[in-house]
């Protein structure tokens, strides 16, 4: 099936001025985003894992077009998003929307929840009467799990969770193709996280979402996701299918990041072999030679700062960029 | 042996729409050199416990009720012997280290002046003694590094400068906020593997306050669960996770995402975390709770023990909470 999404060899980098430094010095480059490629076939999920300053954000933002792209293409249904004008994007910003992280910080405080909602098609399609508007944005806070009479009500009256349901229905009201969840649970506390991830799973079913889930908590990403992509440094360790992942990683970085995700089982959990990772990333600003992941990885070796490893195929799409790359199992998996 | 018991802890803040109880009669204690979790959404009243027992309420909160550390209240302590008791036998660390720590000082003076304030050592010796403690959390070069300022840190070198910072008066007591909030799961490891080495090391009790289940199953001799403010239930860890006796944690540890599970649909908790100022008469859950009964929001449930180390408060039969 076409992707209706291909992200091809995508880096973004952006000019950072040291602090202190003249105001007529060269800045420096930070490569947030290096080399990154992927498909995404319609109606599917990936998610994307990493550490603080792997770059994740920056790829969502570069996907929705509010950070420009250095290099490489993001095709969205064939067309080249990256090189079109701010103007030409605008048709193509219709199907592809995106919730945020802090749910009460992405809503205007001054607008209703009804304009909240409202906004985003009234802009797009200035020409949908005014009754219509309000029928479309009734029958998605439904969707959504809002009560439709708390359409007047600002943004402070609601929860965090509610909040996000709004974030969530402001996203699909012009109905996109594709969805862009830039950490969207991390905020909320866990029953609430629960009912937002299963009411994005729900609506992914039932409107053939494609989406992009990011979010540092490999246990949500592999369960809202068809296909994982572990990132470090602006760069892709590890791309396979969420369960081969979870339970059979092939890189060292992926391995240490299951290793370290706690498992609420006390008894499963002492069991557990769990290699801590030593150390902390490296500043982005001067990326380690060859794999940038070589400075804390149990494996490295002489060649690592030498070669940067290639993505290769290692075991039936199973991706992985890693010189000494070896399927270990992880999990045991109850049930 | 008890080190710190609470009894009927309520903390009440005077708000604009009239009193509101954030901790609704808390009773726990912890022995020497246990490891207690406090677990409980936002809204459980969980730190607010924390900062009742160490005097650090906001302006308008006010906590009643005893908190026996060694047999003496710290609730009804004159200032300056609670700030002895807070020198030299229980300190806390918090969730954003870069707010607890002043950024305009380096880590040497503000290590050094914990030391020379309280134990009233040199200058000199506090230094080595400081430099001693960032070793053993785990700042690598910590001798050189003790000079910088805090935003030369990382946030989990920083989280290890609060435990260092915390442990340097050799407390009997860590209350640790939520230490592992802000940082990466990596680095949480990192630093729950610092906290058991300390336990281990120097034989201090710990509680920890999270939201977490994850890291509580790992750390924790004895878990409480709180809700609205009250306790739920409690007991050794391994039983509460096994065998939850409380609606509440049952659905809890449903709702968590495993990563060695493959359940297609996560079970939920129905709505929202309690409002405090409008909390039912009866049990705080009842408004979510499943297996609710007619009785449940108007008529509170007592705090019954169990099993002999447990402790769990419902009106529904334990064989029946699933």
């Amino acid at each position: 099936m076409e992707p209706i999404l291909s992200v091809k060899d995508l880096s973004v980098t952006f000019d950072i001025h040291p602090q202190g430094a003249w105001p007529w010095t060269k800045p420096q480059k930070l490569h947030a985003v290096n080399g990154i490629s992927f498909d995404l076939a319609p109606g599917q999920c990936l998610g994307v894992v990493g550490e603080s300053g792997s770059g994740k954000s920056t790829l969502a933002r570069a996907i929705v077009g509010t950070v420009p792209s250095s290099h490489g293409k993001i095709l969205f249904e064939g067309r080249d998003l990256a090189s079109m004008s701010p103007s030409a994007r605008r048709v193509h910003r219709k199907d592809v929307q995106m919730i945020f992280q802090d749910p009460l910080a992405a809503l205007n405080p001054r607008m209703t929840v009804g304009d909240i909602i409202a906004e985003p098609l009234i802009t797009h399609e200035p020409k949908v009467p005014r009754a219509e508007v309000r029928k479309r944005v009734q029958a998605l806070m439904e969707r959504v799990g809002l009560l439709p009479n708390l359409v007047n009500r600002y943004p402070h009256e609601f929860s965090g969770g509610q909040c996000q349901r709004i974030g969530i229905a402001r996203a699909l009201i012009l109905k996109p193709k594709l969805l862009i969840c830039d950490e969207p649970v991390s905020a909320l506390d866990v029953s609430v996280q629960a009912q937002v991830v299963n009411l994005l799973r729900e609506l992914q079913r039932d409107m053939g979402l494609s989406m992009i889930f990011i979010a540092h908590d490999l246990s949500v990403v592999k369960h809202v996701s068809d296909k994982v992509m572990v990132m470090y440094l602006g760069r892709t360790m590890e791309m396979a299918g969420s369960k081969a992942l979870t339970t059979g990683p092939r890189h060292p970085y992926s391995q240490a990041l299951i290793a370290s995700v706690p498992i609420p089982d006390p008894v499963l959990e002492r069991a557990r072999k769990r290699p801590v990772l030593e150390g902390e990333l490296p500043s982005p600003l001067r990326p380690p030679s060859g794999c940038v992941f070589r400075t804390r990885c149990p494996k490295a070796q002489a060649i690592c700062a030498e070669i940067r490893p290639p993505m290769t195929d290692a075991d039936n799409g199973h991706m992985v960029a890693c010189h000494f790359e070896e399927k270990q199992e992880m999990l045991v998996f109850a049930r | 042996m008890t080190l710190l018991q609470t009894k009927d802890l309520i903390v009440t803040f005077e708000t604009a729409d009239g009193p509101v109880n954030a901790v609704n009669g808390v009773n726990f204690s912890i022995d020497k050199g246990e490891t207690l979790a406090i677990v409980g959404e936002s809204g459980s009243g969980k730190s607010q416990t924390a900062f009742a027992i160490m005097g650090l309420l906001a302006r308008n909160g006010r906590a009643s009720g005893q908190a026996l550390f060694d047999g003496q209240d710290l609730l009804a302590m004159p200032q300056k012997a609670l700030n002895k008791i807070r020198a030299n036998d229980v300190a806390m660390i918090f969730q954003d280290p870069m707010t607890s720590l002043n950024p305009y000082i380096r880590i040497s003076d503000q290590m050094a002046e914990v030391l020379t304030l309280h134990k009233g050592i040199s200058k000199r010796d506090a230094i080595t003694q400081s430099v001693r403690m960032l070793d053993a959390v785990g700042i690598p070069d910590a001798k050189a590094r003790i000079s910088s300022f805090p935003h030369e840190f990382s946030g989990g070198m920083r989280q290890r400068i609060m435990i260092a910072m915390a442990l340097l008066c050799e407390p009997r007591l860590l209350i640790a906020d939520e230490p592992t909030t802000a940082l990466d799961v990596t680095v949480q490891a990192q630093i729950m593997r610092v906290l058991a080495d300390i336990r281990r090391d120097f034989g201090t009790a710990i509680i920890l306050i999270t939201h977490d289940l994850g890291i509580v199953a790992d750390a924790c001799d004895r878990t409480l669960v709180l809700y609205g403010g009250q306790i739920m239930e409690d007991g050794p860890t391994d039983d509460v996770f096994a065998r939850p006796s409380h609606p509440y944690t049952a659905g809890l540890l449903r709702a968590v995402p495993r990563l060695d599970r493959d359940d297609d649909e996560l079970l939920t908790i129905a709505g929202e975390p309690p409002d405090m100022s409008r909390l039912p008469a009866g049990c705080p859950f009842s408004p979510r709770c499943a297996a609710v009964m007619p009785h449940c929001p108007t008529v509170k449930p007592r705090l019954e023990s169990f099993d002999g180390t447990r402790r769990r408060a419902c009106h529904l039969p334990i064989d029946e909470v699933a």
